[in-house]
Parts: C-alpha cells; sequence; structure tokens
C-alpha cells in the first residue's frame, strides 16, 4: 500500500518534469513550466523521506534545511553576469553526489553480502533490502552501473569545478595541456577500464578499485576541461549538463529507481540536444570541441587589405539619430564590462524616439546557451526585440545601423567568405550587409580565436574604441 | 592661417566656396577667413551674415587675395585671378587639370599650390570632401525639376472623377551620384522610372531607390566597370549597338529622359541619337546633364533650351547646381571645409600639406613650382573587385520531385539504420541482462526519447534557464541519497548526509535561480 503510494508520487513527478522543460518553449508558459519542477521535486522528496524504506529522516531534514538555505541564499545574491560560472558550480554539486551514492551502493552491497555469508539473521531494511533481494546476474549489472555512475559523476566533478573556475576568471581561459595531451586522457581512461574488470570480477578489495576509478575520473575531467578555451565554454557547459544527467540515471539503475532513471535520461537529453545546437553553431564538430582547440590549419587565411577607422561618440550619435532601424548585436564583451543596463537605457531612448530598434542573438555568444537572452532580460529589454540569428539574417540589408558591442568571431566574414579561415563554414551574422556598422571594442587585436575580422576593414566599418560601458553612456546624452 | 574666399565673376555662377556657417567651422580649426564683398549675394548670403559670422570682409579681389594664405573658389580659377596671387599661395578650387592644361602650367610657373576638388579620390574617407558627388547630387535633383517645368503633365499617375491620368515615364541614363538622385526625385512624384548604366552591379542601387534596370543580354560576360574606380569605362562597340537598339526600343514609349553618361577625361558619349529624338512623344523633354562636354544627346545645345520640330524639348543648361545656389554653396563649403580639416591634423590654424596622404596627395595637381596631377594610383581600391555571381541553377519541376523523393529515401533509409542499430543494441544487452534491468531499461530509453522531442521546442532565448532547470532537477540525485542514508554502516550515513546537503543546495538553488531569471523576461 505504502510501496503504491510512493510509485505514483514518481509518476506524477516525472509528468511534471517534463511538463516543465516542456514549458520552456515561450517565455509566458515558462513561468508556469518553472512551479511545475518545484512541484515535482517536492512530491519526489517527499515521497521518499516519508516513504518506506528511508530512515534517519531526521537527519536528512536537517541536511536539507542547511544545504537549501545556502543554495537559497547564493541564487539570491548571484549577479546575472555570473551565470555560466553559477550553472557550472551546480553541476559539480551533483557529479560529487552521484560518486558518494555510488560509493554508498558498494559499501551497503558489501556489507549485505557480509552479513548474508555470515548468516547472521538480520531484517535488512530500505536499500539494504533491495540489495539482499538481488541475484547473482542482477549483481553484476549493478557493479557495471555503480561503476558508471561513479565514472560519469567524478569527470563532471572536477570538469565543472575547472569550467567554473574559468568561467570566473579564477583559471586562465587559454586551452593548457599537460605533455601528451589525449594520450593522457586515452591512458587514464584505459586504466579506469581495467579497474573496472578488476572492481567487476571481484579480484581484491572492492572499494579500493573505485576509488582509484574516482581519482583516474577525476584527473579526466580536469585535464579535459583545461585544454578548451573560453569561447567553447558554451559546448563545455551544456555537455557537464549532460554528463550529470546520465550520472543520475546509472545511479538510478544501481537503485532501481525509476523516477532517477527518468529524470537522469531528461536532463542527459537536454544538455546533448544543447552541446549539438551549440556545435552547429560554430560549425564545427562535437568531438573536435571536446578535444580542445581549433582543427589544423587549411592554409594561410586571405589576407586583409584597409583600414580600420576609429569613430568617436559624436559621429555614432549623429548616424543613431538619423538611423531608422538598428540592430545591436551583443557579445560576450558586453557581458564582461557590464554593460547591459546602459544597452537597455539606449535601446529605451532610440525605440522612443520612433526608431526600430531589436537585438541579434548568435546561438554561442557569451559562456552559455542563451547568456545574452538573460542579460537583456535582465537590463529590462523585452524578449519580443531580441531575435535568434536565423530570423533577422535576411533583414541587414534593410537596416542603417548596427552596433557590435564585445563580439567578435559572430559576425566575422571570413567564415563566408574565406576558405582558408579556421571558422569558414561558421553561420556568421551578415551584418557588413548593414548601411553602417560601429564595433564597440576595446582596442585593436582579435577575439579569442585569434582570427583576423575582415568586418573591421569594411568600408562601412567603424571603430567605436573604449570600454562598452563608458562608450555607451557617452552615446546616451547625445540621442535625441 | 588665413583663408579666403573671392566673388565668382563666372556669368550667372551663383555659388561661393565658404558660406558663413562653413566659416564658423573654419574658425574653429584655429583659421582666420575673409571673403570678397558681394561674393555671397547671389547665393542668398549677405556681408552682414558674414560678419555676424566672424569673417572679415575685403572690398576688392585684389585686397583679398593680398591678405589671404588660401583662397577658395567654386569655378576653376582664371587667367586673371592666378595672375592676382604670388608664390606659396594655395588655390583650392573645381580645377579639371585635364582639360586646363594652360592653367596648370601658370600655376606652377607662379609656385603655386593648387588644390583639384574634381581630383578628391572615390574613397570612403575622402565623401565628405567629394564636391563633384555633392554637385552632382544637386544637378539630379534639378535636371527633375527642370523637366517638370517643361512637361506640360503630371508626374504622378491619377484616378479621379474627370478621368484617368496615366504617371509619366522616365528614363534616366546613366546611374551615378547625378543619375540616382534623379531617380530618388523622380520616384517620389510619382513617375514610373527605368534606369539604364553601362556598370552591371549598380543595377542593385537602381533597384533600391525604386527604379527599374534596364537590362541588356549579353552571351559573354560584360567588362566589369567597378576596375576603374567606381567610373564607367568606354564601352565595345558591340555594347554600344546592344545598348542604343535598347533605346530605340524604348524611346516612343518614354515622357522624360534624363541622361548624366559621363566618362573621365572624355568627352560625352552619344547616347540618345537624332532618330531617338524624332521617336518620341510631342510634349517629351530630354535634360542633358552632360551638356558641357558635349552632350549625351544628339541635338543638345549647350546652355540653351531648345524645341524640336516633333514638340520635344531639350534642355542643356549645364549650371544646374548654381540654380540652387544657397545649398549647393553650403554643401559646397561643406566639402571645402572637411578638406581643411585635413590639412590641419592639430586643429591649430597650421596647415600641413602632407603628400603622403591619399585625399590630399590626389586632390593637389601643382605645388612647389611643379605639376603633380596625374597622381599615382590610391592604395585603396574604391570598390571591391565584384567577383562572379553563382546562379543556382534552376531545377525543373521533374528534377525537384526527383530531388525530394530522394532525400525523403535518403531519410527514410537512415532512421531504419538507426532503428535496425538501435534495436539491435537493445536486443544485445537483453540477451545478457536480467529482466529486472530490463524493466528499467525500458523506461530509460522511452525517457531519452521524451526528452530529445521536449527540448527541441526549447526557445533559444531561454536557454539558460533550461540549463538551471535541469540542473535543478538533475539533483533528483537526493533520492538515492535518502534511500541510503537510513542503513547501518557509518560510512553510508556520512556520505548520504553530504549527498543530500548538496543535492539541496542545488534544488533550492537552481529552482531560485531559474524563477529570478523567468521573472525577467518581459514583453514589450
Amino acid at each position: 500500500m505504502e510501496y503504491g503510494f510512493t510509485t505514483a508520487a514518481y509518476v506524477v513527478a516525472s509528468v511534471l518534469f517534463i511538463l516543465s522543460l516542456g514549458g520552456l518553449s515561450g517565455q509566458e508558459s515558462a513561468k508556469r513550466a518553472i512551479w511545475y519542477g518545484i512541484v515535482g521535486m517536492a512530491l519526489a522528496v517527499a515521497a521518499t523521506l516519508f516513504g518506506p524504506g528511508a530512515g534517519n529522516w531526521f537527519l536528512s531534514l536537517v541536511m536539507i534545511a542547511i544545504g537549501g538555505t545556502g543554495g537559497w541564499l547564493v541564487a539570491k545574491r548571484v549577479q546575472m553576469t555570473e551565470m555560466p560560472q553559477l550553472v557550472a558550480a551546480m553541476h559539480s554539486l551533483v557529479g560529487l553526489a552521484a560518486v558518494f551514492v555510488g560509493f554508498n551502493a558498494q559499501i551497503e552491497l558489501g556489507r549485505v553480502t557480509r552479513l548474508i555469508a555470515e548468516g547472521v539473521p538480520v531484517a535488512f531494511t530500505g536499500f539494504a533490502a533491495l540489495l539482499a533481494g538481488k541475484t547473482g546476474p542482477e549483481i553484476a549489472m549493478l557493479k557495471i552501473e555503480v561503476f558508471l555512475g561513479i565514472f560519469i559523476g567524478a569527470v563532471t566533478f572536477t570538469g565543472s569545478v575547472v569550467a567554473f573556475g574559468k568561467l570566473s576568471g579564477r583559471v586562465d581561459g587559454k586551452p593548457k595541456k599537460l605533455p601528451g595531451g589525449h594520450m593522457l586522457n586515452a591512458g587514464a581512461l584505459a586504466l579506469s577500464i581495467l579497474f573496472g574488470i578488476l572492481y567487476f570480477t571481484g579480484v581484491g578489495p572492492a572499494v579500493f578499485w573505485l576509488i582509484l576509478i574516482t581519482l583516474l575520473a577525476f584527473f579526466i575531467g580536469y585535464h579535459l576541461i583545461m585544454g578548451i578555451g573560453g569561447a567553447d565554454m558554451p559546448v563545455v557547459v551544456s555537455m557537464l549538463n549532460s554528463y550529470s544527467g546520465w550520472a543520475a540515471a546509472a545511479i538510478g539503475f544501481t537503485l532501481g529507481n525509476d523516477l532517477l532513471i527518468v529524470t537522469g535520461a531528461l536532463v542527459g537529453s537536454s544538455g546533448a540536444i544543447l552541446s549539438y545546437i551549440m556545435c552547429k553553431a560554430m560549425n564545427r564538430n562535437f568531438v573536435s570541441v571536446i578535444l580542445g582547440g581549433f582543427g589544423g590549419e587549411t592554409g594561410p587565411a586571405a589576407a586583409i587589405e584597409g583600414e580600420q577607422i576609429a569613430i568617436d561618440a559624436d559621429g555614432v550619435a549623429s548616424a543613431l539619430n538619423e538611423a531608422d532601424s538598428v540592430v545591436i548585436v551583443p557579445g560576450y564583451g558586453m557581458a564582461v564590462a557590464q554593460a547591459q543596463g546602459a544597452v537597455s537605457e539606449l535601446t529605451r531612448k532610440l525605440r522612443a524616439a520612433g526608431k526600430t530598434v531589436r537585438f541579434a542573438i548568435h546561438p554561442v555568444a557569451g559562456r552559455l546557451p542563451g547568456h545574452m537572452n538573460v542579460l537583456l532580460a535582465e537590463a529590462k529589454v523585452p524578449y519580443d526585440i531580441v531575435l535568434e540569428m536565423d530570423e533577422i539574417n535576411e533583414d541587414f540589408p534593410a537596416t542603417d545601423v548596427v552596433i557590435i558591442i564585445g563580439s567578435n568571431d559572430i559576425v566575422n566574414p571570413a567564415a563566408q567568405d574565406d576558405p582558408n579561415s579556421p571558422i569558414a563554414g561558421m553561420p556568421v551574422l551578415e551584418v557588413w550587409r548593414a548601411k553602417q556598422v560601429f564595433v564597440s571594442k576595446r582596442g585593436q587585436g582579435t577575439g579569442y580565436s585569434g582570427i583576423e575580422n575582415p568586418l573591421f576593414f569594411k568600408e562601412n566599418t567603424r571603430m567605436f574604441y573604449g570600454d562598452a560601458k563608458d562608450s555607451i553612456n557617452k552615446l546616451l546624452p547625445m540621442i535625441d | 592661417m588665413k583663408i579666403g574666399a573671392l566673388k565668382e565673376i563666372f556669368d550667372g555662377e551663383a555659388r561661393v566656396a565658404i558660406t558663413p556657417s562653413s566659416a564658423v567651422h573654419l574658425a574653429k580649426l584655429g583659421h582666420t577667413v575673409f571673403i570678397e564683398s558681394g561674393a555671397g549675394a547671389r547665393a542668398g548670403f549677405s556681408d552682414d551674415d558674414y560678419v555676424k559670422a566672424g569673417v572679415t570682409v575685403s572690398r576688392t579681389a585684389a585686397e583679398l587675395v593680398g591678405a589671404v594664405d588660401l583662397l577658395a573658389k567654386v569655378r576653376p580659377a582664371t587667367e586673371a585671378e592666378i595672375g592676382q596671387m604670388r608664390a606659396g599661395q594655395t588655390l583650392i578650387s573645381f580645377f579639371y587639370p585635364g582639360q586646363n592644361a594652360d592653367l596648370l602650367a601658370r600655376t606652377k610657373d607662379q609656385g603655386i599650390t593648387a588644390i583639384a576638388m574634381d581630383m578628391v579620390p572615390r574613397i570612403s574617407r575622402a565623401q565628405k570632401m567629394d564636391a563633384l558627388s555633392s554637385m552632382a547630387n544637386i544637378a539630379g535633383y534639378r535636371a527633375v525639376i527642370e523637366a517638370a517645368n517643361n512637361f506640360g503633365r503630371f508626374f504622378t499617375g491619377q484616378v479621379t472623377a474627370a478621368g484617368k491620368v496615366p504617371p509619366a515615364k522616365v528614363l534616366v541614363v546613366g546611374a551615378g551620384v547625378a543619375g540616382l538622385a534623379a531617380i530618388g526625385t523622380s520616384v517620389s512624384l510619382g513617375a514610373q522610372v527605368h534606369a539604364f548604366d553601362v556598370r552591371p552591379e549598380v543595377a542593385e542601387q537602381i533597384e533600391s531607390m525604386g527604379a527599374e534596370f534596364v537590362y541588356l543580354e549579353f552571351d559573354q560576360p560584360v567588362q566589369d566597370g567597378a576596375a576603374t574606380g567606381g567610373y564607367a569605362a568606354p564601352s565595345s562597340p558591340e555594347f554600344r549597338e546592344k545598348q542604343l537598339a535598347k533605346f530605340r526600343e524604348l524611346a516612343p514609349q518614354m515622357d522624360i529622359v534624363i541622361t548624366t553618361a559621363l566618362i573621365p577625361g572624355r568627352d560625352a558619349p552619344k547616347l540618345w541619337t537624332a532618330d531617338m529624338v524624332a521617336m518620341m512623344k510631342q510634349g517629351s523633354v530630354i535634360i542633358d546633364l552632360a551638356a558641357e562636354k558635349g552632350g549625351n544627346c544628339d541635338l543638345t545645345v549647350p546652355d540653351e533650351r531648345i524645341v524640336t520640330e516633333n514638340g520635344v524639348t531639350i534642355v542643356g543648361y549645364t549650371d544646374f547646381p548654381s540654380r540652387m545656389g544657397a545649398q549647393a554653396s553650403e554643401l559646397y563649403g561643406n566639402n571645402i571645409r572637411h578638406f581643411v580639416a585635413d590639412l590641419t591634423p592639430a586643429k591649430d590654424g597650421v596647415i600641413v600639406h602632407n603628400m603622403e596622404d591619399d585625399v590630399i596627395r590626389g586632390a593637389t595637381v601643382a605645388r612647389d613650382h611643379d605639376v603633380t596631377w596625374p597622381p599615382p594610383p590610391p592604395k585603396i581600391a574604391a570598390i571591391a573587385a565584384q567577383k562572379p555571381k553563382e546562379k543556382k541553377k534552376e531545377l525543373t519541376p521533374d528534377e525537384r520531385r526527383a530531388a525530394e523523393a530522394a532525400a525523403f529515401k535518403a531519410d527514410t533509409a537512415s532512421q531504419i539504420k538507426l532503428l535496425v542499430g538501435g534495436g539491435l543494441v537493445v536486443l544485445l544487452i537483453g540477451l545478457v541482462a536480467p529482466a529486472s534491468f530490463m524493466s528499467h531499461f525500458i523506461v530509460f530509453v522511452l525517457a531519452c526519447f521524451v526528452g530529445f522531442r521536449v527540448i527541441w521546442n526549447v526557445a533559444h532565448s531561454l536557454h539558460t534557464p533550461l540549463m538551471a532547470i535541469t540542473n535543478a532537477i538533475s539533483s533528483i540525485i537526493i533520492l538515492g541519497a535518502l534511500m541510503q542514508i537510513g542503513s547501518g554502516s557509518a560510512w553510508v550515513v556520512i556520505l548520504g548526509a553530504l549527498a543530500v546537503l548538496m543535492a539541496s543546495v542545488n534544488i533550492f538553488g537552481g529552482f531560485m535561480v531559474t524563477r529570478r531569471m523567468l521573472a525577467m523576461f518581459q514583453k514589450s
């Protein structure tokens, strides 16, 4: 009877989670979707806490209270520009939790088998009871699941910690590899599989093998993400998102818990799709992103002729005052300079003057999928003027002024014109087709990828040097 | 530095090289500005206006020339004007060094630095000093106004209670600055405008102004006119024949013909022959903007308006910009002051004649007893060479159907492959895995499937909230920890408690931050 109740709660929670993710298809339904998620989670936790098999619920409640307060406070204080690192940090917690739960399963299994072998008549409760009832092949399967859960969880943990460090600037964003490169990763992977087999066949102390596997996985996660540069972070973060889901699913198999499996699979596929979208937006193969750095050079990039012509705030302001349609292309530089408030104010003034102002967002702008949308939303830019690349690319020829704020590779015409460019074939925003382009940039020099951008040398391009926030603030009083 | 503008002595010239407003800007650059008394009168600027702008008025030309270092004019200087000047002085005006070789030799001999406004290179940076363009723009506009004045009918088509009025048909030959201005003006008056140019790459500009580009059919690719610095080049005989045949076809239909075709350094090409004029309707108007260079029309008489026997008016005025003296002076004055701004890089009234600068080098035709014309080609090409456009092959309906069918087949094949492959993998797992595992495995596969379907629909702009919320719900791992925490082993309890702690940080943090983000998305 009680067991039936728990399962029923799990079914409802699974449905709620699916609805919650489905609701994110639109901004309005998303506000409802979040509540589906919260209710689903509350239901699942309550059903487990008070359902059969759970013990020590007082300790559980205390832990939930402490953790919950901590999470609540962090989430309340975090700046929207710090969102990428927050997401990465949270992934690391899920990864580590998966590792712990995996270890527990093995320890518990060891205890149960020992007690049964000793013939001590004990009435097992909860998880232990489940383990006690398992047959030989089922225990073998369980070991595979524990191995997968711990391995993926550990990679997620260190990977996310490194990603967090890179995104928050505590670790240098440049790709770094130890001598040996991917051979080290491959070696570590082979070793973990070897230890996995030893663990599986029951040679030697099981927990010891698991610890070794965990350490190796920690290393793989660390080394893999260290080798990936800052601009590829959207892919990394969504990949880690996916891993945290798969780890949860693996643990779900271990515990025989369908809700865990369903939720893990949902999260895993969500992260996988996000990674796929990000890779497609960079016209790069998932493997090449994960292996780090750009692929081999295909030939010398075409030389760029011409000069970068600078312009001052007066010039930009008068062009804006004359323009009818304006498109703003934000990039990571806007987030770094915290310029979203100034940009929003500029948008408000331009719109008040009866001009059409829209935003063009490239899928990989920023360090997190959808990063720019969140920043603009925070600055109170209405979301219906924030458009995706495919929605706005055709409108550039009819646009009077394009302002590029802190983005570089995503507006690089070399991706289309120069087959030798490292980013050849990457879909880009075709800003150069507009009548006039202003680039707000801190100084000359190339972007993260080190690729020269011919856009800056085009005849209709003017460089508006300076810190993005200061530059936009200087414009504000001149717009009427 | 002292800068002064002479009164134009050319008959009928209404423009002046410095206006009160451009004088203010020149003063800001640190220069002292002079003007000959009455120089702005015909453009509508009195001496008082100049005095108010801080300009010193000189009574005679000689007094002015004596006082200044830099002399600004509109028309090329006459021999007499050059004679008054002294060595070391700078003259800035239209010059046409190609046609005025004597004048050029004279300036050289006298040691005068001559800057020709008509030689300013056509690069983006120099657009603000491109006097040819600013004057051509005015000429194009004025040409349409003159045409309307001589054309006794409506430009725009109307349907009135009293009957229907057809729109005027306008043909603009040559889509340079003047041609495009004429197109724009005619279109806004409501006429149906056709336009022709030998440079096929301007078709886009013509169409963007609302006119129809007159295409010529050719077998082989035509020469790329953009290679000559943005100006038209002489065309081949074969091309010319095609062109004239097309014009003959159009002539009877056209009410207004505006010709603006010029080739740098040559006489205007004859494009509108006498027989075309004869074919035109009574009351039609031809405005020949190339009259100064001999005219595009055979019958044009420079500076005259004539009416042919069949009632076609041909206007050959050469002073269109001067007919809008005030604005032409404003624009020319601005061109001059932008050039002076380039000559005064430090804005301190000291002129630095930097011959390394493309624009200054290009416009300087004589300096230090030396002829510096023609200039070396500029370092920057005016217009990027046109790339051959790849034409997508038009597919016939049959081919398209075949392509669609092939795509559908490939799609089906790949789906079947995936299904068969996936099925085999599941079967293999089923062979070795215990039954209890398989029941969970079904749930897993279905959940992945649902996940893929659902996530594809998520709006791109909500990807960050999606990550935050999946993060929160991936903390469902807390269930595992909750189930284990009741164990008898101390290790399990400790690890379980830690896992619960971390997962609950995520649950609360994840949902909270998602809610914060979603609340920010607002509709306008």
